[in-house]
């Protein structure tokens, strides 16, 4: 008999056993025919139980039988507590759910490789720089010209690639009014060659579509958006997609599964980097990533040193044309910026590094929560395993191993476990995307490939058995150790499994203490930044984003009259770009004796008359401009502006230099204004100048504009309602005026705390989720002390005991397990601090508020789960008690 | 009858002995037939013999079906394999090696 039929003979049990019986009946039978007295005969078997045991375990293996028994056992067992079995359940469900959605986004964001070939030989080149609070930060943005030096330099030991950014794009099938938004990324034209990708459909780009400027207009779509916007249709290969000044010609479509190299955001179509014609020759623009592809055996390091010094070389020919008067520590940090090859497997994005570590921390916060929600089922198999120390013995002394009886109690946890698992991949699969929607804002939402593959599924079923041993394992062992003799006699230690359980509520407690803390850290910054007053009024704005190539500056003026015109606007302006839409200009300033220095630029920004009352930025001194004045001859300037360089007095009537056109040139200071926030929460507010929109060129013309932006005020509340009759205003007064994108002010301030909010909200969520399993935990607890402990307080309250004193003896070990867990949550707060603290707004987590906070909340939360047990032992009646017993 | 107990070891050699020489015995005819080949002198007890015989089937060195006999009762009838036969020629001359030596002791203490 093989093995495989020993193995399928256990789950046909019931066939196997009537064969057996059938074949002993027909040998009674025949002995009974044959003249034996049939007593007798039936005797000779000796008991045909221990006979059929006997003869079974040859035909199957014993062992997985008492397994299946187990599990049906264990079913049993779970359905008999139906309530606290759904409770351990749920509760290890929400945070195996959390824990494996946490992995699909950290996997999806950071560690899964792109579907390229040699992924791991894949890098991309950053620098270092110093930022405007002088803290050093990397950057990944280069020049073509600097590009191509570096190309060179290490060409046989790497292949060079520039690949930019991907972000949504204006483009067109048919006429200008049929624009429609498509996420675009320059590549190299040997990019898809090198990462060894083959045609979907038609043809990739190649080297030679990547030669000379403005000479390839041809695109690759990616399968994914050829499926969302064309059906899969063969017939898009020839088709023209018209973007900024080229007509493009889809030569091909990229393979399932790759979707560029911008993690978080999805390429649509790729074009070669030639097309963006105006920035190849220019050594000032940076738009691009410097992707590094090591050759086999070749050195990294060497390689790095090669690119090191190419770029060095570049930038000190560069600097020669910076403009005069730049502060000499800026050239050199510039010069001699460190360069650092880093892993670029899992692609690279602007996303990655901002929630590398928001994600790792909630990987952590989730991780609390699973270790809470084990400590808690541990307690509730401990306390159930207790109440089965008869039964248990009873198998003991009926000659059960010590083995078997870790694998009866042990079943009951995987059983737990693995329904716990599949409930939470459940929730896992919802929530997962849930958290992606909120990472970006809705109109730019982020977007991943978060595959549920055999990474997920693994690390699913990782979990299922670590928490089984976690949470199983002791008590399994504590169960299997029960002494037949003392546990039919009531129990010789009853002391020793609350100590177990005491110590998995201090380390509850623990967990609990460290994720409250994090939270209230997160909430607190979340809070302070949001309410950071912004010094402009937000509600009621709206932006029209325009563009309309080569415009007459009469003309933008014309569009902003006619908006103004319009039903329920109440004023309408114009600017370069709206404040917090994360666009930014800085340029050196001279003015009252002070130089350019390595402090932050003052920023500029060009405003129409009427922008400051539009966005309602008070006047401090002097006026706002007037419609005929221009650039560079006057400016207005903010109260950072006057505490840098005026000592905090009004600099109206003075006058600041800045450069124009490699000149230096003068403006005079007609207004100042109170501070208002111009690109994030986060910075301090930075001296700010404001420009008339007007400004001429170096003959003195009028310049013409090719994009801005109006701000509209609306009268009524709900100002996004007035988009769709603003953009065809704008369309009406002038066809060659295209809005681009309508957003609000207030959305725009808001994007600004994203990240802030994500965590906030998620970690406030898991805080939440951790203070309902403590305090479970803990009631469960205290209520198995109270039942264990019942006789004893029923003989304190014979004696005289007051319901005070039963309280506290009932509660104090507990309490003092409450101390010590917060002892240690609170040390192990306080040592990441550290690690969170970029993440921090204006708080730290020394904050005498920030301890007290969690530890408030805890107590008022253990007192609760405490009140009904405590309640129940002081009710106990010390006649009924000690009559029962 | 004190024999079964002294015969413990060596029911399996008395079962792949009977099989090999009657092929597709039942548990019963089994019984019997080492009863009278022995002249009632080694009786084999059921609660032995099935658990050994489902241990040989396990092993290999038997296999069984189920036949109807004449009176209409269905019964596992065994016979031996290939490998049962080796098995008992390994049995059969450690037998005669342990009579043996059994033989000299009592002959020359």
């Amino acid at each position: 008999m093989s093995l495989w039929t020993r193995v399928t003979n256990v789950f046909r049990r019931e066939r196997l056993n009537s064969e057996l019986e059938e074949e002993l009946r027909s040998h009674l039978e025949e002995a009974v025919e044959q003249g034996r007295d049939p007593e007798a005969a039936r005797q000779a078997f000796g008991s045909s139980l221990r006979m059929r045991e006997e003869s079974r375990d040859v035909k199957l293996v014993p062992w997985l039988e008492s397994l299946v028994a187990d599990a049906v056992f264990g079913c049993r067992q779970l359905l008999k507590n139906k309530a606290v079995s759904g409770a351990a359940i749920l509760s290890l469900a929400l945070a195996i759910g959390a824990c494996t959605a946490a992995f699909r986004l950290v996997d999806a964001m950071l560690f899964r490789p792109m579907p390229v070939a040699d992924a791991q030989r894949l890098f991309f080149l950053t620098y270092e720089y110093k930022d405007n609070e002088r803290k050093v930060d990397t950057g990944d943005s280069y020049e073509y010209p600097g590009f191509r030096l570096m190309r060179d330099a290490v060409k046989g030991q790497a292949e060079l690639m520039a690949i930019s950014a991907s972000g949504p794009q204006d483009i067109t099938y048919g006429s200008d009014d049929d624009m429609e938004k498509a996420t675009r990324q320059f590549v190299s034209g040997w990019m898809f060659g090198s990462f060894g990708l083959k045609p979907a459909l038609g043809r990739l780009l190649t080297t030679s579509d990547d030669l000379k400027p403005g000479e390839h207009p041809v695109a690759v779509l990616s399968y994914d958006y050829w499926t969302r916007r064309f059906g899969r249709d063969s017939k898009v290969l020839g088709k023209k997609l018209r973007h900024g000044e080229y007509l493009y010609e889809i030569v091909g479509v990229a393979p399932e599964g790759f979707v560029g190299t911008e993690t978080g955001s999805m390429t649509d179509f790729f074009i070669p980097t030639m097309m963006n014609a105006k920035a190849i020759d220019n050594p000032n623009w940076g738009w691009f990533r410097t992707w590094v592809r090591l050759k086999p055996g070749s050195d990294g390091e060497q390689v790095r040193q090669k690119l090191q010094a190419s770029l060095h070389n570049f930038r000190r020919e560069k600097v020669k044309n910076w403009p005069p008067g730049s502060p000499k520590v800026r050239i050199d940090e510039y010069v001699s910026a460190p360069v650092h090859l880093e892993q670029a497997s899992a692609g690279v994005s602007g996303m990655q590094k901002n929630y590398r570590r928001p994600l790792m921390i909630l990987g952590v916060v989730v991780g609390l929560v699973l270790l809470i929600a084990c400590a808690n089922v541990a307690n509730l198999m401990t306390a159930q395993a207790a109440m089965r120390a008869r039964e248990l013995a009873l198998r003991v002394s009926i000659g059960a191993g010590r083995l078997r009886l870790v694998q009866l109690v042990m079943m009951e946890s995987v059983m737990l476990a693995l329904l716990a698992t599949a409930l939470g991949g459940l929730f896992a699969w919802w929530s997962a995307p849930f958290v992606v929607s909120m990472i970006n804002p809705p109109n730019n939402p982020a977007r991943l490939m978060l595959a549920a593959d055999w990474r997920v599924m693994g690390f699913g079923a990782a979990l299922a058995m670590l928490v089984t041993v976690l949470f199983g394992l002791v008590p399994a062992l504590r169960a299997s150790g029960v002494k037949p003799v003392s546990a039919l006699k009531g129990g010789d230690d009853p002391h020793s499994r609350r100590r177990l359980m005491n110590a998995l509520v201090a380390a509850q407690v623990a967990f609990c203490f460290l994720v409250h803390f994090v939270t209230g850290l997160f909430v607190a910054s979340f809070e302070r930044m949001s309410n950071q007053p912004t010094g402009f009024t937000a509600e009621r704005v709206l932006i029209l984003e325009t563009a309309a190539k080569g415009q007459p500056i009469t003309a933008w003026e014309e569009v902003e009259q006619r908006l103004r015109e319009q039903q329920g606007v109440e004023s309408v302006a114009r600017a370069g770009w709206a404040l917090m839409s994360g666009n930014g200009w800085s340029n050196h300033v001279w003015a009252n004796g002070h130089s350019p220095s390595s402090d932050a630029e003052p920023y500029f920004l060009d405003v129409s008359p009427g922008w400051l009352q539009t966005m309602k930025i008070p006047m401090i001194d002097g006026r706002d401009f007037r419609m005929e004045e221009a650039d560079p001859a006057v400016a207005i300037v903010n109260e950072a502006f006057a505490r840098r360089y005026f000592g905090g007095e009004s600099p109206v009537g003075r006058s600041l230099e800045t450069t124009r056109f490699k000149k230096r040139v003068r403006s005079d200071i007609v207004g100042y204004v109170k501070d208002a926030r111009y690109r994030n929460m986060r910075e301090a507010i930075r001296p700010t100048i404001y420009l008339p929109a007007r400004s001429t060129d170096a003959n003195d013309k009028l310049q013409a504009k090719d994009w801005g932006s109006f701000i509209v005020r609306t009268k009524g509340d709900d100002a996004a309602a007035l988009a769709p009759s603003l953009r065809r205003a704008v369309k009406a007064a002038r066809p060659e005026f295209r809005v681009s994108n309508v957003r609000t002010q207030t959305e725009l301030v808001q994007n600004q705390t994203i990240r802030e909010r994500l965590l906030a909200v998620l970690s406030a969520f898991f805080a939440a989720v951790a203070l309902i399993l403590a305090a479970v935990g803990l009631y469960g607890v205290l209520s198995y002390a109270v039942l264990q402990r019942r006789r004893e307080i029923g003989i304190r309250r014979a004696l005289g005991a007051q319901a005070g004193d039963v309280a506290r003896r009932v509660t104090a070990e507990v309490f003092a397990m409450l101390i010590v867990g917060s002892a240690a949550g609170l040390g192990a707060g306080v040592a990441c601090e550290q690690y969170i603290e970029r993440l921090l707004y204006q708080v730290r987590a020394t904050d005498l508020a920030m301890l007290t906070l969690p530890l408030l909340t805890i107590f008022a939360a253990a007192l609760l789960a405490a009140l009904p047990p405590v309640i129940r032992a002081v009710r106990i009646d010390p006649a009924a008690m000690l009559r029962a017993e | 009858m004190a024999k079964t107990d002294a015969l413990q070891g060596s029911l399996d050699l008395l079962v792949l002995k009977v099989l090999s020489r009657r092929r597709g015995l039942h548990g019963y005819a089994l019984m019997t037939a080492i009863q009278s080949i022995s002249e009632d002198v080694l009786r084999v007890e059921e609660g032995s013999l099935y658990p050994a015989l489902h241990r040989m089937e396990e092993a290999g060195w038997i296999k069984a079906e189920w036949v109807t006999k004449e009176n209409g009762r269905r019964a596992r009838a065994y016979e031996l394999t290939a490998a049962g036969k080796k098995q008992l020629a390994s049995e059969e001359s450690r037998w005669h090696a342990v009579t043996q030596a059994v033989g000299r002791v009592l002959r020359m203490a």
